[in-house]
């Protein structure tokens, strides 16, 4: 188990080196930052001056030494534009974009599950049909247009909710965030709905079409030959069985949600992490980009690592081996 | 003699798919005493698993029991709600199936399995309720029973894994044990031991046996009283040894013909001409018609279940000799 764990976060490190390399070359085929940064008045001493303070004047190669050298300092970079750490504009911005994701993977938990159960148990009967159809709609309906449709029913039509922003915070059990207040509730719920539906469309399809095919098997009948009440049956037979298939999405989906929110964050003006990488990439800022995805490499690889533990959990047969990965 | 345990009569489960509908189980009639085994056989797809399934309440829709009788020890299983057949699913009426390799559920430890199917239909500690299962381990030839009950399924092997099952099947001590082909998937020397077994506990526990399989060898050597089926109806009827030494049904007839024997090594094996029907197309009258020898225009109306000799019923208009010498006055 130990090593396991230490061979992925070797692994980690391969694909942060890789990464880090495609990104130097790809932002830097893309155009100089520095002609967007500076003004186009400035004086050819003064352009000078910023390119050289950037490191922007040394060949591409040597740029990238640069950056490793500091890599293994544990300096990311400073931001071309803010002049601060990238890392820690990213680290600002985290705590906004991690609630969003997680009550958004609460909601498509609890509502994608129950719903997937019933429509795979029930197939032929109205609800079912209806839920079905209804995932649907909240698989193909553009992202933006959903949130747009949330914010005029709630906040312009009904005016219950605010249409933006991030509310008031709070800290507890030393985490600081909005989800101690109900000012924060007020502002999250509208956002983590939006990117809820897409998850929970998502997860009611997985459980649905995993209960059609786990429901026939020789287990669930000879369970139910033992006599089991239909609530054992499905609870802990069926359920057990189908949260295999379940825990691999929503693991992959919950890396999605914090990487890239970045149309949620935008029509709700959400100040997370999103918002920041879109106008990053506008400016190319270089080590913004780079650190974010660093950031972003090592959160997916700690999510697969939490989800290969979870299966060693829910399926017995599952065992963390020490060879291969 | 009082009535028997399990009286089917005229059972008929029907499959409405949007195909058509299915007639599975076709008017299938038998009964099984207190003690007995009783062998239940015929081809993938005569319905002898679906007949087993009818009993225990366990039709999945599209499929449905249309008509007939099911009674068991003086209760008419058709008429009971949902709760309670599921009073009697394994407590008085248990059902081992065919692949163990399917049948314990893979994320769940034995004793889960096991002291749910107690605790299902009865009061009982914990302590009590394991070693309750750890004995029915024991008893069905499990080593080291105590270790394993907390083992997983696919620790185990496939023989060991069928013994499981039996032992959940014998928990609360059922009347009534249907076994569907529970050999099949297994290698012949763990086949022959587990024969052995569950031959003794049914005559040393009193239970009824319903011994679901294609292979009649199988049958031949463990069943008192053998039912042959054949697309949905059981079409003969009686004793073993006599069924087997003169079979009355022509159906019959070929079944045992084509068991490869020792004394005629190398010779072409016997085979019945042609294909068992589809369940979801059969021939008029009786369904063997279009393969039997002895079919002429009255078989296009369906036999009735008679008896031909006594203690031997069969669905022929031309039955086979049978035993001569006791023949029914009345059959023509």
């Amino acid at each position: 188990m130990t090593v396991f764990i230490i061979r992925r976060l070797l692994q980690s490190l391969l694909v942060v080196a890789v990464m880090s390399t495609l990104v130097f070359a790809g932002v830097y085929a893309i155009g100089n930052p520095i002609d967007i940064l500076i003004s186009p008045e400035a004086t050819q001493a003064e352009f000078d001056r910023a390119v050289r303070s950037l490191g922007l004047d040394l060949p591409l190669w040597q740029q990238y030494g640069v950056f490793l050298q500091n890599l293994v300092q544990g300096d990311l970079g400073r931001s071309f534009v803010y002049n601060e750490p990238a890392i820690e504009l990213i680290l600002n911005r985290m705590p906004a974009t991690l609630e969003l994701a997680a009550v958004a993977l609460f909601l498509s938990i609890v509502f994608g599950i129950p719903l997937g159960l019933w429509a795979g148990l029930k197939p032929e009967s109205i609800a079912g049909r209806s839920i079905m159809v209804g995932s649907i709609f909240g698989f193909s309906l553009p992202n933006f247009w959903q949130g747009l449709m949330l914010i005029m029913l709630f906040s312009v039509m009904f005016d219950l909710l605010p249409a933006g922003g991030r509310g008031e915070t709070a800290v507890f059990l030393g985490i600081e965030s909005s989800i101690w207040t109900l000012d924060g509730w007020e502002h999250l719920i509208l956002p983590a709905i939006n990117l809820a539906l897409f998850k929970a469309s998502l997860v009611i399809r997985l459980t649905r079409a995993s209960v059609r095919e786990v429901i026939n098997l020789d287990y669930v009948k000879f369970a139910r030959a033992k006599g089991l009440s239909e609530r054992r049956v499905i609870f802990v037979h069926v359920l057990k069985n189908i949260m295999i298939p379940v825990i691999t999405i929503l693991g992959l989906e919950l890396g999605v949600m914090i990487a890239f929110a970045v149309v949620t964050e935008t029509v709700f003006s959400w100040p997370g992490m999103g918002k920041l990488i879109i106008d990053s990439i506008f400016v190319l800022d270089r080590p913004v980009i780079v650190a974010y995805l660093t950031v972003i490499v090592v959160m997916f690889i700690i999510i697969n690592l939490v989800v290969d533990i979870l299966y060693s959990v829910f399926d017995p047969r599952v065992r963390l081996s020490d060879v291969g990965a | 003699m009082g009535d028997p345990l399990l009286q089917v009569a005229g059972l008929r489960t029907h499959f409405f798919t949007r195909t058509g509908v299915v007639r599975a189980v076709d008017d299938a009639s038998f009964t099984i005493d207190r003690g007995e085994v009783l062998g239940i056989v015929g081809e993938s797809g005569s319905g002898k698993s679906i007949t087993g399934f009818s009993i225990m309440g366990l039709i999945d829709p599209p499929g449905r029991i249309v008509d007939g009788t099911l009674r068991f020890d003086g209760t008419d299983l058709r008429g009971l709600s949902g709760d309670q057949m599921r009073t009697l699913r394994g407590r008085r009426i248990a059902m081992i199936f065919q692949d163990p390799m399917m049948t314990l559920n893979p994320v769940l430890r034995i004793d889960t399995q096991m002291i749910e199917a107690l605790t299902a239909h009865i009061q009982i500690g914990k302590d009590e309720a394991r070693a309750r299962c750890r004995d029915a381990l024991g008893m069905v030839g499990i080593p080291s029973p105590e270790e394993r009950l907390s083992a997983y399924p696919h620790q185990f092997s496939g023989g060991m894994r069928q013994r499981v099952a039996i032992a959940i099947a014998l928990l609360h001590k059922p009347d009534l044990i249907i076994a569907d082909e529970p050999t099949t998937a297994l290698d012949v020397t763990i086949q022959a031991q587990i024969l052995y077994e569950v031959q003794t506990l049914v005559h040393t526990q009193n239970m009824a046996l319903m011994w679901i399989t294609h292979d009649l060898s199988v049958v031949a050597g463990l069943a008192d009283r053998i039912a042959v089926m054949y697309a949905g109806r059981v079409v003969e009827s009686g004793a073993t040894e006599r069924i087997i030494e003169r079979p009355i049904h022509p159906y019959t007839q070929g079944l045992i013909g084509s068991v490869p024997s020792r004394s005629a090594r190398g010779a072409r094996l016997n085979q019945i001409p042609g294909m068992a029907p589809s369940p979801s197309n059969l021939p008029e009258g009786c369904a063997f018609r279009p393969r039997c020898a002895y079919a002429t225009a009255q078989c296009g109306t369906v036999p009735e279940n008679r008896e031909v000799v006594a203690g031997r019923w069969a669905r022929c208009h031309h039955p086979l000799s049978g035993d001569t010498e006791d023949r029914v006055a009345s059959a023509s």
